[in-house]
């Protein structure tokens, strides 16, 4: 069996595409460059929907907590430091329990116990509240001139927001929000070994990288296959975020351009 | 544990909740976060000094020193960390045995790698076929230990790494001005100041491990989140005096706070020894402080 025909059989097995059967012995390269590299359209399927619906929240939740009424501010600050202060290992426990539970009560629910909804659902407010904490920093570093030079052109509320204050705070976010964006990617690694189960063995990269550790007792072929996996994602983020960038900068004269620096990566 | 506990079908409420919170499971429950203080007191200064190695390797005028060093920071850049911990619990645990089988048995012809088995002689298995069961939960914690040791020792070798080069280069020139050695400029100018560069990242570092300890579980440790799967689900009156119904929501919903309330007063009390070491330097904060008091 050549290596086309186990790409065939396994490029899409993580979303229930091709051979139903995973290799069981006898294990070559192909098979694990392939599996692991199936695994990874759910890494990338969590993060890019999260990274994008969490964009928006975010944005809200760093206003509300930059907003003067109390009312607004104490439930951004309170959502902000749940997700922030606890590890995404037990919120994904807790968030999977919690579905099962209101599964039980209410079976609209019932999707939320499967990953690719339920682990979204927690992903999406996790980033929410790093990426807030994020433009929150951004917008208070905002150049106390460029407000008053707004208020000077007789803008206020929505034009105000929307011509000054958002560019300039994605602006000063971005470098950031790029180191974010690719501990969320990494961050996707987590959620088949926290409760949400992986059905008809349909997993992320790093699930079947395990299986073929936990098959063959060999961990030095399936983990530097996943490694290089995510170290060509991590480079295609920062090449992405880097464009964004670069148009976010345009205006600025070359050595004030912010540059995009990266940081080691952290656990959450 | 209670006199009242003897027939625990009976009770309810209040009572019977201090009998089900006491039984011998849930002490283990309580011990298992015991663990986790264990670990974060023992990682965390033997991280440091992996960090403190690494970095000063990465400075080191010896190039392939300064590869090593350089490497150690970098590799675990762009990588899921959690696949750091899967591999490494496998890969340190055959390493060892690997180096014990090369020592005691060095009459063993065949492969250790026999198709999918590794296999080493039985003198030199790990811990050893016959040890008690605390041999093995310790040898299980141990390679925990080692595991967050090393990811966490390269992210503290960047943090260090950085600190050093944030102090700034004249204090460097003025002691070899002063004739002193390179070792010595290292030791009495240079790492006396890199501290307060350092503290800012160590304490982030030190909330990132906090968040960590939960991948214990993956390591096969018995730790908090095992006991709060295993003591959450449901339980039938068959086996036990307590039953009750899916209750694993609670536990993690506990654990959750407990993580809160840890990194909460870890922060307050970062905050505090920041605004100690700050005092009096000469860097932004410092002057922050001299004014306000002022």
């Amino acid at each position: 069996m050549s290596c086309w025909d186990t790409v065939a059989d396994y490029a899409l097995r993580s979303v229930g595409i091709g051979e139903r059967l995973l290799p069981r012995a006898d294990f070559t390269i192909c098979q694990q460059v392939t599996l692991i590299g199936s695994g990874m359209i759910w890494n990338i399927y969590f993060g890019t929907l999260a990274l994008l619906s969490g964009f928006f929240l975010a944005t809200a939740l760093a206003m509300a907590k930059a907003a003067h009424s109390p009312l607004l501010r104490k439930p951004a600050e309170w959502f902000i430091f749940v997700f922030r202060g606890s590890p995404l290992f037990i919120q994904f426990f807790f968030a999977y329990f919690l579905f099962l539970g209101l599964k039980g009560v209410f079976p609209v629910f019932s999707p939320l116990t499967s990953a690719w909804a339920g682990a979204l659902v927690v992903l999406f407010l996790n980033t929410s509240a790093y990426s807030a904490e994020i433009f929150y920093g951004a917008m208070q570093s905002i150049p106390k001139g460029d407000i008053e030079a707004a208020d000077a052109y007789g803008m206020s509320g929505w034009p105000r927001f929307r011509r000054i204050i958002w560019p300039t705070m994605l602006r000063l976010a971005w470098p950031a929000y790029t180191n974010e964006a690719i501990f969320l990617f990494h961050a996707t690694a987590l959620v088949f070994f926290s409760g949400f189960p992986a059905t008809q063995q349909m997993g992320d990269a790093l699930y079947y990288a395990n299986y073929f550790a936990d098959k063959t007792f060999n961990p030095f072929i399936p983990y530097p296959i996943l490694a290089c996996y995510f170290i060509m994602l991590t480079l295609t983020v920062i090449g992405l975020f880097g464009i964004v960038n670069r148009q976010l900068n345009r205006h600025l004269p070359q050595d004030r351009r912010a540059k995009i620096r990266l940081r080691p990566m952290l656990v959450r | 544990m209670f006199p009242y506990c003897s027939a625990p079908d009976t009770l309810s409420g209040l009572s019977w909740l201090s009998c089900y919170l006491t039984t011998g499971k849930h002490t283990s429950l309580y011990l298992s976060f015991l663990t986790v203080l264990v670990l974060l007191a023992v990682t965390a200064p033997v991280a440091l000094v992996f960090g403190f190695g690494g970095a000063s390797a990465a400075r080191s005028r010896f190039a392939p020193l300064a590869w090593l060093g350089k490497a150690y920071i970098g590799i675990v850049r762009g990588v899921p960390d959690i696949a750091f911990f899967l591999f490494f619990v496998i890969a340190l645990d055959q390493a060892f045995e690997y180096a014990r089988h090369k020592i005691k048995c060095p009459d063993w012809d065949q492969p250790i790698r026999q198709g999918n088995d590794f296999v080493v002689c039985a003198a030199a298995k790990l811990p050893l076929g016959d040890a008690p069961q605390w041999v093995h939960e310790t040898y299980g914690f141990f390679l925990a230990v080692l595991t967050f040791s090393i990811i966490f020792g390269a992210f503290a070798a960047n943090v260090l790494y950085g600190a050093m080069q944030a102090v700034p280069q004249a204090q460097i020139e003025t002691a070899e001005a002063y004739g002193m050695s390179h070792r010595q400029s290292f030791w009495r100018i240079l790492v006396p100041q890199m501290w307060v560069y350092a503290l800012p990242g160590l304490s982030n570092l030190w909330m990132v491990l906090i968040k960590a300890t939960p991948l214990l579980f993956l390591l096969g440790v018995e730790d908090i989140v095992y006991w709060a799967r295993e003591l959450g689900g449901t339980k039938t009156p068959k086996f036990t005096d307590y039953p009750h119904g899916d209750w694993r929501m609670w536990y993690f919903g506990a654990l959750l706070v407990f993580y809160l309330a840890f990194t909460k007063v870890s922060e307050v009390v970062l905050d505090r020894i920041m605004r100690r070491l700050t005092r009096g330097q000469a860097t932004m904060g410092g002057e922050a402080q001299r004014k306000a008091a002022a």
